[in-house]
């Protein structure tokens, strides 16, 4: 038991630190937040490549596809720092989501084709999971792949696609049979999302943006050649990947930053000449969030260890998932308070100085988006489920 | 000991529900959350038409005389209906603060035009550094030439965009935060030296900010006494508070509403997913949320109506009890419905934005929190 930095951990961490500083300059930071949709994927990939020319954009990957290789300290710092300096983490759906699966399931040919593509970040990915009908119940999904000689023809619906409308590709669950066990049947396709046949159709989500999407299937023609490993065994696939995805939607580093901007912000908060910060109503809620997440930070390292040392990621993640995303929404509903009738405030043309506020429009944009976070990459609800069964054996 | 409504308060509640049932749909409301003005003219015709403007004025100014029952009872339709036209910064907040302070004169000026819907109104109480603090105020009032010379800047004025006529607090003596010293001031808006800048909320309301500069006004523009304006301010403010409870409880009951019919029907695992008794076992929780806001409810309009003298606590409890539940309602709606909850285009995230905000108007349940241990414990 032991959780102090060696001196090569702190050489490393200063390594992150000067990465960071001087790649994750200003222009980028401008061009990040930028609300021009093709502006925003440009930084997005830029930011990506910086990390990838530094090899240190999939940090989870074997060494042998381009991983890092750092052990369960190391990569910890690396998320802590990253997480401090306010630098979001990768968009997950290739380096994350399919490029695990991809190593681990797919074929030379298919990991000479995609692996490099995705690292470098020349190929935008998304997921195509969720159904109209099918969200928290995935394995029930319909859309429909039937064999045609050499390809498949795809027929159905996709829906919450996070940035389709930016995607080259997209990896998907689709039925290829109807008996037996739902799970059984299930097949993982990649598709070119230039293929003739699909729609992607905007869905603004209750933050008032577009970045989830419909995706339309109209016989589709996909090549039997990007299948992922054999047919009907697409659920063994998808649920390794789901267990990645749950780890890394904690984002523990990400929420002790935003509790501290919250601090800073609240501070400057004044109501009646007194600062918000010395409410002590204000300080309760705030301990309470910031005691779960100490508890939650040491929870994430002792999976990062266990998997470090050569486990998978299991149903630890659905708690992980659980409490990362219950104290993403608290830290948010805070900074909403902090921000008391400013909280409404819709994007306009007016400066701080006009509102008479900073943030608050902001903060409503993540309180109102990070609502998702509950629901996505398997519900709370179901990952109550999966802990209940898996951990429990109830 | 009852808790029946008479005769005429059903007929009123009832009309109102009819209209938002046949005449506000959800759509027609997004069209006019999405118009340049933000509200409809002619709704606000309908609204005057049958006579619901007139609901809590002193029937020698026309008015219908009604209490905090039937204010009550009107609130919680427009929150069923999402209403967007300016009931709370008209009728209640610029209609009450003259009904309770205002001369002789500026009644008889005013609130036969408020019922007759030729005049909005608005009240500027708020302020940058101000949070919820009623009292703290910086904009000032100076005494010159028979009237008074009004300097500062009030934002986040609900109906500011659209009013024609507003009422401003206003410093006349005493330091930043003090107590005394606070006068209420009507004029018009476009007075010269007052500039507003408008802006949307994220519950379909245009609010706007106002700068005042060297803006003069005429001594009969005082409203209520000088100096003891707060009092005037929360006496008001109490009713505006129940009547957002209201119509907080109005909203409640949709959410609660739409997400049991949700969960009736959407079926996952081969069955509705109401069938599962965590779920159940939630919606209970909401159900019973719901319940214990109407009862609060009622209380605290009982005290108002009876005019007792823990009115004031009781409307604090409600506060914090609209707060919580409120919270607790919105988040588990949007949560049961999923992604659908998630999109701009389902109702259930509008609902739960009005909530929202009607829980930052005059308070949020923390503030009330405070507010209520002070009256009880110290």
């Amino acid at each position: 038991m032991d959780t102090s930095f060696t001196p090569e951990d702190l050489a490393f961490r200063d390594e992150v630190r000067a990465f960071i500083a001087k790649e994750y300059d200003e222009d980028l930071q401008t061009r990040l937040a930028s609300g021009e949709p093709l502006v925003y994927k440009q930084a997005v990939i830029d930011w990506q490549k910086r990390l990838n020319d530094k090899g240190w954009v999939a940090p989870n990957w074997p060494v042998e596809y381009g991983g890092t290789g750092w052990n369960a300290t190391q990569q910890f710092i690396f998320d802590s720092e990253r997480a401090a300096s306010g630098v979001r983490d990768v968009v997950p759906f290739g380096l994350k989501m399919v490029g695990p699966v991809l190593y681990a399931f797919g074929t030379e040919e298919q990991k000479k084709r995609f692996l490099p593509s995705i690292l470098a970040s020349d190929e935008w990915w998304c997921q195509g999971y969720s159904e109209p009908g099918s969200g928290s119940d995935l394995a029930s999904l319909k859309t429909k792949a039937v064999l045609d000689g050499d390809d498949y023809i795809v027929t159905g619906a996709k829906i919450w696609t996070t940035y389709a409308q930016f995607a080259d590709w997209i990896f998907c669950l689709v039925r290829t049979n109807s008996d037996g066990k739902k799970q059984q049947g299930i097949t993982f396709l990649l598709i070119d999302m230039k293929s003739p046949g699909i729609k992607v159709n905007p869905i603004v989500s209750i933050d008032n943006h577009h970045s989830l999407n419909e995706v339309e299937f109209n016989d589709v023609r996909v090549p039997v050649a990007n299948r992922i490993g054999e047919q009907d065994k697409g659920w063994t696939y998808a649920k390794a990947l789901l267990a990645h995805e749950r780890t890394s939607i904690a984002e523990v580093g990400d929420t002790k930053r935003k509790l501290r901007q919250v601090k800073e912000l609240a501070a400057q908060e004044l109501g009646g000449g007194a600062s918000l910060m010395t409410e002590p109503s204000f300080q309760a809620r705030l301990s309470d969030i910031e005691i779960e997440l100490m508890a939650l930070e040491f929870t994430e390292l002792r999976v990062l260890a266990a998997v470090a040392s050569g486990g998978a990621p299991g149903a630890e993640s659905s708690l992980l998932k659980i409490k990362g995303t219950e104290l993403q929404q608290a830290v948010q509903s805070l900074l909403m308070d902090v921000a008391a009738y400013y909280q409404g405030v819709l994007p306009n043309d007016l400066s701080a100085d006009q509102l008479g506020h900073e943030f608050g429009s902001k903060a409503r944009q993540a309180f109102m988006y990070g609502r998702a976070a509950t629901v996505y990459g398997g519900s709370n609800e179901v990952q109550k489920n999966i802990i209940a069964k898996a951990v429990l054996g109830l | 000991m009852n808790f029946e409504f008479t005769e005429e308060q059903v007929m009123v509640r009832d009309s109102v529900a009819r209209f938002i049932q046949d005449d506000y749909s959800f759509d027609g409301r997004q069209s006019i959350a999405a118009s340049e003005e933000g509200i409809s003219r002619d709704v606000w015709g309908t609204f005057a038409e049958l006579g619901w403007l007139s609901i809590p004025f002193a029937q020698e100014h026309g008015g219908f005389g009604g209490g905090a029952v039937d204010v009550m009872l009107v609130m919680e339709q427009l929150g069923k209906g999402l209403v967007l036209e300016p009931y709370v910064a008209t009728v209640l907040l610029f209609g009450g603060l003259l009904q309770k302070g205002g001369s002789a004169e500026l009644q008889t000026q005013y609130i036969p035009k408020i019922i007759e819907g030729s005049c909005l109104g608005a009240f500027a109480y708020l302020e940058r550094q101000s949070r919820y603090a009623m009292a703290d105020v910086q904009t000032t009032a100076t005494a010159q030439d028979g009237g008074y010379v009004l300097n500062g800047e009030k934002v986040v004025v609900l109906n500011g965009s659209n009013a024609d006529q507003v009422i401003v607090s206003a410093r006349t003596s005493g330091e930043q935060c003090d107590e005394a010293g606070i006068s209420l001031f009507l004029l018009p808006m476009d007075a010269a030296g007052l500039e507003k800048i408008s802006y949307r909320m994220m519950d379909g309301q245009l609010v706007a900010n106002l700068t005042l500069k060297d803006v003069a006004v005429p001594a009969g523009n005082l409203v209520g006494e000088l100096n003891q304006g707060l009092e005037l301010i929360q006496s008001v403010v109490v009713e505006a508070n129940t009547a957002l409870a209201a119509e907080a409880l109005g909203i409640m009951e949709q959410l609660n509403s739409k997400t049991l019919e949700y969960t009736k029907t959407r079926k996952q695992f081969g069955v509705a997913i109401g069938s599962f008794q965590a779920l159940q076992h939630r919606m209970v929780d909401t159900f019973m949320a719901y319940e214990q806001t109407k009862s609060l409810l009622y209380r605290a309009v009982c005290a108002l109506t009876d005019e007792k003298e823990d009115a004031a606590t009781a409307v604090h409890a409600l506060k914090v009890m609209v707060d919580r539940a409120g919270r607790l309602i919105y988040g588990e709606a949007i949560q049961l419905h999923g992604g659908m909850g998630l999109t701009d285009e389902l109702d259930i995230g509008h609902f739960a934005k009005r909530l929202m905000m009607i829980n930052t108007t005059f308070g949020n349940g923390d503030y009330h929190q405070a507010q209520f241990n002070a009256l009880r414990y110290n």
